[in-house]
């Protein structure tokens, strides 16, 4: 459409433009209420400006701690990160290939997204119970010292990491299709003309050709279970991830602190999604680079 | 639920034969490479809805669990539902469905024009690349953080308030803006539009712009544009972010407690108290019928669209 700028780019300007002020309402509001004076409150006047509530963080939160949380969810992200690259490459590279049953995991990856969270979440908690129960009717049947003392397989790497991987699955699965739908088959071809065996070929020409992508799967791998709280909900053990001790804060918590909270996890958000990026444009340098170099 | 996509499944499986048949170590590779996908799945999504169904045939009391089976629990789901005033269940669905219709309704005309601006109005990728890294920024925030941050803003004494005051417009603070319909909806918009801009806009990047520019030499208004070639062409975006809105809604359960003050029902959260008071299969038998619920409310939307042909 390349028709002089007229009244409807600027009303959708404007319209985008409202839109992104709603988005950041919010998120300014917490980051400057978060350096509220010592004397503030939950609202607005600032009360002076401090990091009085970010030292009170440091110390703990009533008598959560917070700290551990923001550990184990960074770690259990971070596992889910992984995961979600390497299994939804794969995936990917399977359909592209085309198997019998195709079409039926890519319904389940498609149910996986619809099925409410909560359903999902009730689910898996479920299962592990049972499979608990399962474990003691054994003990109890065989005698086994091993398993008499047997106290609950849910946790954080087995019920959550399931629960967060049937939430970031999906999409992992979805970016890699939009991303092989556009990938050129001449390059593989070409790989294989001049010699490349399969996983030469993966390595050295498929994987560095999507290094974008994949930083992009990743990443939102990351977000998403960072931030991931319905399917979390029914299907951890005793120790929470941090967005459920959030939740539970919001309903005990009366000052500032938990906007210091709030803006702290922004901020770690911030540090590993910048990070990827700067990794991604760094990889992206080195391959011209490299290719110029190549060309000379 | 497998069934639902299935039209793309059949697809699929037939274009994919012909390779298949001819490379059989190809395949094993392609079974293997797709196992680990399939194995998450079967884990933590086919089992766990299968034991959900059972579990909610089953009977249960104050201690346990126990597997005899029943049609009780769903009798309580629908308990006086047959009476002349609605039961609470069918009261908590239609707030529900509400909140889902007014998301909609908001998200839907909200998401097209940020997503048609987007793809028609911004030429440089690289500026719709910047514009697009804008609206995710927010979502690095936690989502209940997101949530508890309207308070300064809404509050009685927030800033919506105190600038009305202070231009002289409202003499008392308006009561309604927090732990309110109108709070649960104005998060839902916050949180879920972005759902709707993303599909909407990768329909609309796909359309081939000489199909406008042919309708626009043939005499076509700008409106007329818009409602015969476009909006058509942009059917299967528009859907896929309406599931994904209407999923988000049915199941939420915890922009409704926190905006609502606690005080607004939702579905999810009957589950998530059931579950809090170990009435296991009382809960798995309202997550069935949330489950049918959102599943027949998406059927006519997947019906229409071939989802992998759109990516």
């Amino acid at each position: 459409m390349d028709r002089p700028r007229g009244l409807a780019f600027y009303l959708l300007a404007g319209v985008f433009a409202l839109y992104v002020l709603f988005l950041y309402g919010p998120t300014l509001t917490i980051l400057a209420l978060s350096f509220q004076g010592p004397s503030g409150g939950l609202t607005f006047p600032m009360n002076g400006v401090s990091t009085h509530w970010f030292a009170k963080l440091w110390e703990g939160v009533g008598v959560v701690d917070i700290w551990a949380a923001l550990r184990r969810s960074l770690a259990l992200g971070l596992v889910v990160m992984a995961l979600t690259v390497t299994i939804a490459f794969y995936a990917g590279l399977a359909f592209r290939k085309g198997f019998r049953g195709a079409g039926l995991v890519f319904a389940l990856a498609v149910s996986s997204l619809i099925v409410p969270s909560i359903v999902v979440s009730l689910g898996i908690g479920l299962e592990f119970r049972l499979l608990d129960d399962a474990i003691k009717a054994l003990a109890a049947a065989t005698g086994w010292g091993f398993l008499e003392d047997h106290g609950t397989l849910m946790g954080l790497y087995t019920s959550a990491l399931g629960a967060h991987l049937t939430w970031t699955l999906p999409f992992g699965l979805l970016i890699m299709f939009a991303v092989f739908n556009r990938f050129d088959p001449a390059y593989e071809e070409a790989a294989r003309d001049l010699g490349a065996s399969g996983p030469q070929t993966l390595r050295h020409v498929v994987v560095p050709i999507l290094a974008p992508a994949l930083v992009g799967v990743a990443l939102f791998g990351f977000t998403l279970s960072f931030d991931e709280l319905a399917r979390t909900s029914q299907a951890i053990g005793g120790r929470n991830t941090l967005p459920l001790e959030l939740q539970g804060l919001t309903t005990t918590v009366t000052t500032p602190e938990i906007y210091a909270l709030g803006t702290m996890t922004t901020a770690v958000s911030a540090l590993v999604i910048g990070t990827a990026l700067g990794l991604t444009l760094w990889l992206q340098k080195r391959r011209a680079r490299r290719a110029m170099a190549g060309l000379r | 639920m497998t069934d639902l996509a299935l039209p793309a499944a059949e697809t699929a499986a037939r274009t994919a034969a012909p390779t298949v048949a001819g490379r059989p170590r190809r395949r094993t590779l392609a079974y293997l490479q797709a196992a680990p996908l399939a194995l998450v799945f079967l884990a933590f999504l086919v089992v766990p809805l299968v034991l959900t169904g059972i579990v909610s045939l089953w009977e249960y009391n104050e201690y346990e669990i126990i597997p005899a089976l029943t049609l009780q629990n769903y009798a309580d789901v629908f308990d006086g539902c047959l009476s002349a005033d609605l039961c609470t269940t069918l009261r908590t669905y239609l707030s529900t469905v509400k909140f889902v219709a007014l998301t909609l309704a908001i998200t839907l005309p909200l998401g097209f024009a940020i997503a048609y601006f987007l793809a028609f109005y911004i030429r440089s990728g690289t500026v719709r690349m910047g514009l697009f890294l804008l609206c995710t920024i927010p979502f690095w925030t936690s989502n209940v953080i997101r949530m508890i941050s309207w308070i300064p803003l809404l509050g009685r004494n927030g800033l919506v308030n105190d600038t009305l005051r202070a231009l002289g417009l409202i003499r008392a603070p308006i009561e309604g803006l927090l732990y309110s319909d109108f709070a649960v909806v104005l998060a839902f918009v916050h949180l879920d539009t972005v759902f709707m801009i993303v599909p909407i806009f990768n329909s609309l990047a796909r359309i081939d712009r000489r199909l406008i520019e042919a309708a626009r030499d043939c005499g076509a208004s700008g409106a007329q544009i818009l409602w015969t070639v476009i909006l058509p062409l942009a059917k299967p975006g528009i859907a896929i972010g309406t599931i994904f809105v209407t999923t988000l809604v049915m199941g939420d359960f915890v922009t409704v407690g926190v905006m609502g003050g606690q005080q607004i029902a939702s579905v999810g959260k009957v589950i998530q108290v059931q579950m809090a008071y170990l009435q296991f299969p009382a809960a798995a038998a309202n997550a069935m019928v949330l489950l049918a619920a959102v599943l027949l409310m998406i059927l006519g939307l997947t019906r229409m669209i071939d989802l992998r042909r759109e990516l």
